[in-house]
C-alpha cells in the first residue's frame, strides 16, 4: 500500500484524498461524524456531515449553530477524489457506518456498533469493503449478550420487585442512546418513569426526531419531598452516589453495561444489580461483522484490539491494530466523581489494547 | 438447582445482611429438608472433593466453545475465577431442567468422581447444556470445590434459627463438627427435642474483636481479666465417654496431630471441654509459631519431630464440666473450675504429675488488672514473651458464640512496619478480579530492590482503582500474569512476626504482612533497606511508633483461621 486511504493522524482519521477526517478528536475544517457521542462528535471544527436521522443529537451535543450537514443513509457524496455515504451502525440513533471509496478501493470506519436489534435506531448493515475499520470494547468470547426480550423482563422484575418492597429503581445508563433504548422496553404498567435532566434532554431530542419514547418526566420538575417508591429513575452513571440520589431512598440502583457480564466487576460496585447490555458488539457479533463485511483487511481500534487481531490473524485474515482515541464504554459508575459530561469516559480495561508484545517501554 | 442458584444469587448481590438472611430463611422454610441439608453444607463452606480434574474442564470448555488456549487464557485473565470463565464461555445450552440440588449432587456430580474421562466429559456436557449462565456458575463451583458466597456460618445459623424458631446457640452447637448432609439432619436441626448425642462434637467457638477503642472506654479494671494472647492453634479439646478429640477452631477435627495430647487428656474426667491455645512448648517457654507449623505440615509424626516440637495446651476456658454445659457461667466462676481441674494434684491418676501441674496442660496466667495504665506496661513485654498481646474478657461475661463484640477483645501489640516499594503486580481473585490487587513489595539492598512481601490490598477502592491504573501504564515486563512495574511507589508495609527464612530469595518472611497506608510523601530512595528488616528479627531496632498501626486496618484475605489464636 503505497499510501493508505485512511491514516491516523495527530487530529484523527484523516483521509488526504478527499481532505476529510472522520470523528477527529482536534478542531478540523471538514468533519465527517459517526455519531454523536462525546468520544466521536467534539466540538470546534467548521463543518460537520453526519447521518440524517443523526442529526439532531449531533446538533444538541455540539451547538445549535454549528455547520452541520447530514445525508440520509446509503446517498452518496462526492468530495475531492472521494465518495462518501453513511450506513446504519446500530449504535445509537443516527448513528453510522462511513464509506470512503477511491477508484474502486472502500473502506468502511464502522465507529461504535451492534448488531442485535435496537427499536430507537436502524438496524446494522453490512457493507461490503476492502478495509474495515473495527473497535473491539468487548472483544472478547467472554461477552455474549441475551435476548433483548430476555433483558427487558430483567429489568422488568427487577423493577417490580423494588415496588413491592417499597423502593425505587434507579437505573444508570449511557444518556445518549442506552438510556433511550432501555426506556423503549420498560413495562410502563408498573409505574411511572422519570429522568434525571441529562436524560430527559436527549429524550426530547430523540422525540422530535420521532422516536415513540415512553411518557417520562424530570424528576427535578416534582416538588421537594415527592415520593418515588414504585417508580423507575433513569440517570447516568456519574449521578450515582450523589447528594441528587438522596432523594430516591429507599432505593435500589442498578448499572446497565456490558461490563456487568463479569460478576468480580459487578461485584466491586455497591450497586444492587448489574445488567449486561451494551450499545457495541459481542464477541460474536464482531466477528459475524467481519465476515459479512468481506473485508480483505481489517484494523482494530479501541477496546481488546491485540486480542481481536490475533485470533483474526490465526482465521487467516490480514488484520492490524489501529491506535485511536476513542473509549469505548465506560466501565464503572465512579461513586461520588460526578463530572459535567455524563458521557465523559473514564475508562478501564481498554488499554489492554496495543502491547500483547512483552517488554514495554517504560 | 434453580432454587439454590437464585438464593446464591440474591446472596452474592447483596451487601446487606438483613437481606441476605431473609434470603436464606425464605429458602430454609420452603425447600425439602435433602435440599436444605446441601444447602447448609455448601454455604457453611463445606466442600466436595475435586470432582474432575481442572484441567478436564478447562480442556473440554475450549473443545466446546473452539477456543485457541492464548483464549481461554485471556478471557480467564479478564474474569479472574475459573468457574465463572467456563459459565460464560460455554456456547448458549439447548435444554432446560430443575432438577433438586440434593438429586443433582448425590446423583449427578458425586458420581462424576469415580468415571471413565470420555464418560465424565460427556455427562458434563450434557449436564452444561440444560443450566442457564448462572446455573453453569454454580455448578462449576461445587465441582471445582471454589463454591463460597458471602455468608458466615453465624448468619446461616441466624437464618435457621429463625426459621425453626431454636436458639441460635442450639443451631450453632448442631452445626459444629463433622455431620453428614441427610434429610435427617436437616430435621434434626430444627427439632426442638433433638438430643445432641454426639460425643465428638464440639461448641461454637468465641471469637474476640480486635480493641479499637481506648481502654478507658472499657470501664472499671478490676471487671476484667486479662491474659496473654498466645500464637499458637485455637482449640477445643473434647473428653467424652473416654475418649479424646481435639478441634481446630476452623472445624478440622485434629486429634491426631497431637498424641501427646491425647495422652494427656485420658486423665480428664468424662464430659469435659477445655478451650485453650495449642503452643509449640519448650524449656518452659513458647517457641515461634512457624515451629509449630512444620509440625503441622509433617504428614507423619517422626519421633524426632514430637521430640523437636513438643506441644502444650494453654487452656483458658472451660465450656463443659461434669458433663454440663457451663458457658452460661461468668468468666471468672469457668476459670476457677479450670483451675481445679488442673490443679496440681487433681489429675491424680496421671502418674507423670507427682503432685505438679501437668506439664502438657498449662494454665493461661491471668495478669493482675488494678489498673489499665499497669496493663498497658504489661503488653509493651509482649515481644519479649513472644505473645501478640493481651486478651481482655470480661468477668462476669458468658461464653458467647462467634465474634461479637463486647466481652472478649482482642490488644494486640502494634505491628511492625517498613516502608517498601511495589514491584510486582498480579490481578486480583473474585470481588477484585480484572483489578491489579495482589501486589509485591520489595526493600533496597545494595542499590536492589529484593521482595520481602505479599501483600493483598489494604486499600480503598479508589486508592485500589489509582494504583491500578499506575500498574497498567507502568509496567516494564510480564510474565504469565506477572508484571512488573517500575519502581516508585512506596507503601508502608505493616506484619506481625519476622524471622530468617532460608527458602525466602530476601532470606526472610515476615508473618501477616498488610498495607497499611500509601506513603505518598515518600521517594523510594527512602524506603528501608535489608539490613533495617535483618536487625528487626535481632531486636535491635525499636519499633516504629506507627501511627496507622492501630487502625483498623482492612485486610480480607488474612483469615488463618488455625494461627490466629484469640
Amino acid at each position: 500500500m503505497a499510501s493508505r486511504l485512511i491514516q491516523t493522524t495527530d487530529r484523527g482519521l484523516y483521509c488526504s484524498a478527499g481532505d476529510i477526517y472522520i470523528d477527529p478528536w482536534r478542531a478540523v475544517d471538514r468533519a465527517l461524524i459517526t455519531h454523536a457521542h462525546s468520544d466521536h462528535a467534539r466540538w470546534g471544527s467548521r463543518d460537520y456531515l453526519c447521518a440524517r436521522p443523526g442529526e439532531g443529537v449531533l446538533r444538541h451535543r455540539i451547538g445549535q449553530d454549528t455547520s452541520i450537514e447530514s445525508l440520509p443513509y446509503g446517498e452518496t457524496r462526492k468530495i475531492n477524489d472521494v465518495t462518501v455515504s453513511f450506513h446504519p451502525a446500530g449504535h445509537i440513533l443516527g448513528s453510522a457506518q462511513i464509506r470512503v471509496e477511491r477508484a474502486g478501493e472502500v473502506w468502511v470506519v464502522s465507529g461504535d456498533y451492534k448488531l442485535d436489534p435496537d427499536p430507537t435506531c436502524e438496524l446494522w448493515e453490512p457493507v461490503k469493503c476492502n478495509t474495515f475499520i473495527t473497535e473491539s470494547t468487548f472483544g472478547l468470547p467472554i461477552y455474549r449478550w441475551q435476548e433483548g426480550s430476555e433483558l427487558m423482563a430483567d429489568i422488568n422484575g427487577w423493577w417490580e420487585k423494588n415496588k413491592s418492597e417499597g423502593k425505587s429503581s434507579l437505573l444508570l445508563a449511557y444518556a445518549l442512546g442506552k438510556a433511550q433504548r432501555l426506556m423503549m422496553g420498560l413495562d410502563t404498567s408498573i409505574g411511572p418513569i422519570y429522568t434525571h435532566g441529562a436524560v430527559e434532554a436527549l429524550n426530547e431530542v430523540y422525540r422530535e426526531s420521532g422516536v415513540k419514547l415512553p411518557d417520562s418526566a424530570r424528576l427535578s420538575s416534582n416538588p421537594k419531598g415527592t415520593k418515588y417508591a414504585g417508580a423507575m429513575i433513569i440517570a447516568p452513571p456519574s449521578a450515582y452516589g450523589t447528594p441528587w440520589q438522596r432523594q430516591l431512598n429507599p432505593v435500589s440502583g442498578a448499572f446497565a453495561s456490558g461490563w456487568m457480564m463479569v460478576r468480580g466487576i459487578r461485584r466491586r460496585r455497591s450497586l444492587d444489580k448489574g445488567f449486561p447490555v451494551s450499545d457495541h458488539c459481542d464477541w460474536p457479533s464482531l466477528l459475524r461483522a467481519i465476515q459479512l463485511t468481506e473485508a480483505e483487511n481489517i484494523l482494530v481500534t479501541h477496546g481488546s484490539s491485540a486480542i481481536l487481531v490475533r485470533h483474526l490473524r490465526e482465521l487467516g485474515l490480514n488484520a492490524d491494530t489501529l491506535s485511536t482515541q476513542f473509549e469505548g464504554e465506560e466501565e464503572t459508575p465512579a461513586a461520588g466523581e460526578h463530572s459535567e459530561d455524563p458521557e465523559v469516559t473514564e475508562l478501564a480495561s481498554t488499554e489492554e489494547t496495543t502491547e500483547s508484545t512483552e517488554v514495554v517501554e517504560a | 438447582m434453580k432454587n439454590f442458584t437464585r438464593l446464591f444469587t440474591v446472596i452474592d448481590e447483596t451487601t446487606k445482611t438483613s437481606e441476605k438472611t431473609k434470603a436464606m430463611s425464605e429458602y430454609f422454610s420452603t425447600c425439602s429438608p435433602a435440599d436444605g441439608a446441601w444447602t447448609i453444607y455448601f454455604l457453611t463452606g463445606r466442600k466436595l472433593r475435586q470432582l474432575v480434574p481442572t484441567a478436564r474442564l478447562r480442556q473440554t470448555t475450549k473443545e466446546l466453545a473452539g477456543l485457541s488456549d492464548w483464549l481461554f487464557a485471556e478471557s480467564y485473565d479478564a474474569v479472574g475465577d475459573l468457574a465463572e470463565t467456563i459459565a460464560l464461555l460455554l456456547p448458549p445450552a439447548k435444554n432446560s431442567s430443575d432438577i433438586p440440588l440434593h438429586k443433582w449432587v448425590e446423583e449427578r456430580l458425586i458420581p462424576l468422581r469415580n468415571m471413565e474421562e470420555t464418560e465424565q466429559i460427556s455427562k458434563l456436557i450434557s449436564y452444561w447444556d440444560e443450566l442457564t449462565t448462572a446455573e453453569r456458575l454454580v455448578l462449576n463451583k461445587l465441582i471445582t470445590g471454589s463454591f463460597r458466597v458471602g455468608v458466615s456460618q453465624q448468619l446461616v445459623t441466624k437464618a435457621l434459627s429463625k426459621t425453626s424458631g431454636i436458639d441460635e446457640a442450639t443451631v450453632a452447637h448442631r452445626l459444629m463438627g463433622e455431620w453428614q448432609p441427610t434429610p435427617a439432619f436437616f430435621e434434626g436441626l430444627q427439632n426442638a427435642d433433638t438430643k445432641d448425642a454426639d460425643a465428638s462434637k464440639p461448641y461454637p467457638f468465641y471469637l474476640a474483636y480486635p480493641l479499637e477503642q481506648e481502654t478507658s472506654a472499657l470501664g472499671d479494671p478490676g471487671e476484667w481479666l486479662a491474659e496473654w494472647k498466645w500464637d499458637g492453634i485455637r482449640s477445643q479439646l473434647i473428653r467424652r465417654e473416654g475418649e479424646t478429640f481435639i478441634w481446630s477452631r476452623g472445624e478440622d477435627l485434629i486429634t491426631d496431630r497431637f498424641p501427646e495430647l491425647v495422652e494427656a487428656s485420658q486423665f480428664l474426667p468424662d464430659g469435659t471441654v477445655i478451650d485453650g491455645e495449642i503452643l509449640a512448648w519448650s524449656e518452659g517457654e513458647v517457641m515461634p509459631f512457624a515451629q509449630l507449623q512444620t509440625r503441622i505440615a509433617r504428614k507423619t509424626l517422626t519421633k524426632k519431630i514430637l521430640n523437636d516440637v513438643p506441644v502444650a495446651l494453654m487452656a483458658y476456658d472451660i465450656l463443659e464440666f461434669q458433663g454440663h454445659d457451663i458457658r452460661q457461667l461468668p468468666m471468672n466462676e469457668r476459670r476457677q473450675i479450670l483451675a481445679r481441674l488442673l490443679a496440681p494434684g487433681t489429675l491424680d491418676n496421671a502418674p507423670s504429675c507427682r503432685g505438679q501441674l501437668h506439664p502438657t496442660f498449662r494454665i493461661s496466667p491471668s495478669l493482675t488488672c488494678s489498673s489499665w495504665e499497669e496493663l498497658t506496661e504489661a503488653r509493651t513485654n509482649s515481644r519479649e514473651l513472644k505473645v501478640e498481646g493481651l486478651m481482655l474478657k470480661r468477668a462476669n461475661s458468658p461464653y458467647g458464640v462467634g465474634r461479637r463484640k463486647g466481652d472478649w477483645w482482642k490488644w494486640k501489640v502494634n505491628p511492625y512496619s517498613i516502608d517498601a516499594v511495589l514491584i510486582y503486580a498480579q490481578r486480583g481473585h473474585g470481588k477484585r478480579a480484572s483489578l491489579y490487587t495482589d501486589y509485591t513489595f520489595g526493600v533496597w539492598q545494595e542499590g536492589k530492590l529484593v521482595p520481602v512481601a505479599k501483600a493483598y490490598s489494604g486499600l480503598d477502592d479508589k486508592e485500589i482503582r489509582q494504583v491500578d491504573d499506575f500498574i497498567r501504564k507502568n509496567t516494564l515486563e510480564k510474565f504469565g500474569p506477572v508484571r512488573t512495574v517500575k519502581p516508585q511507589l512506596v507503601f508502608e508495609i505493616a506484619f506481625e512476626g519476622i524471622q530468617h527464612s532460608p527458602r525466602h530469595k530476601s532470606g526472610i518472611a515476615v508473618r501477616f504482612p498488610r498495607i497499611a497506608r500509601w506513603r505518598i510523601d515518600k521517594p523510594m530512595e527512602e524506603a528501608d533497606s535489608l539490613d533495617t528488616l535483618a536487625a528487626l528479627i535481632e531486636g535491635k531496632v525499636a519499633l516504629k511508633n506507627s501511627d496507622t498501626a492501630n487502625n483498623a486496618i482492612k485486610f480480607d484475605t488474612m483469615a488463618d483461621s488455625s494461627g490466629e489464636g484469640e
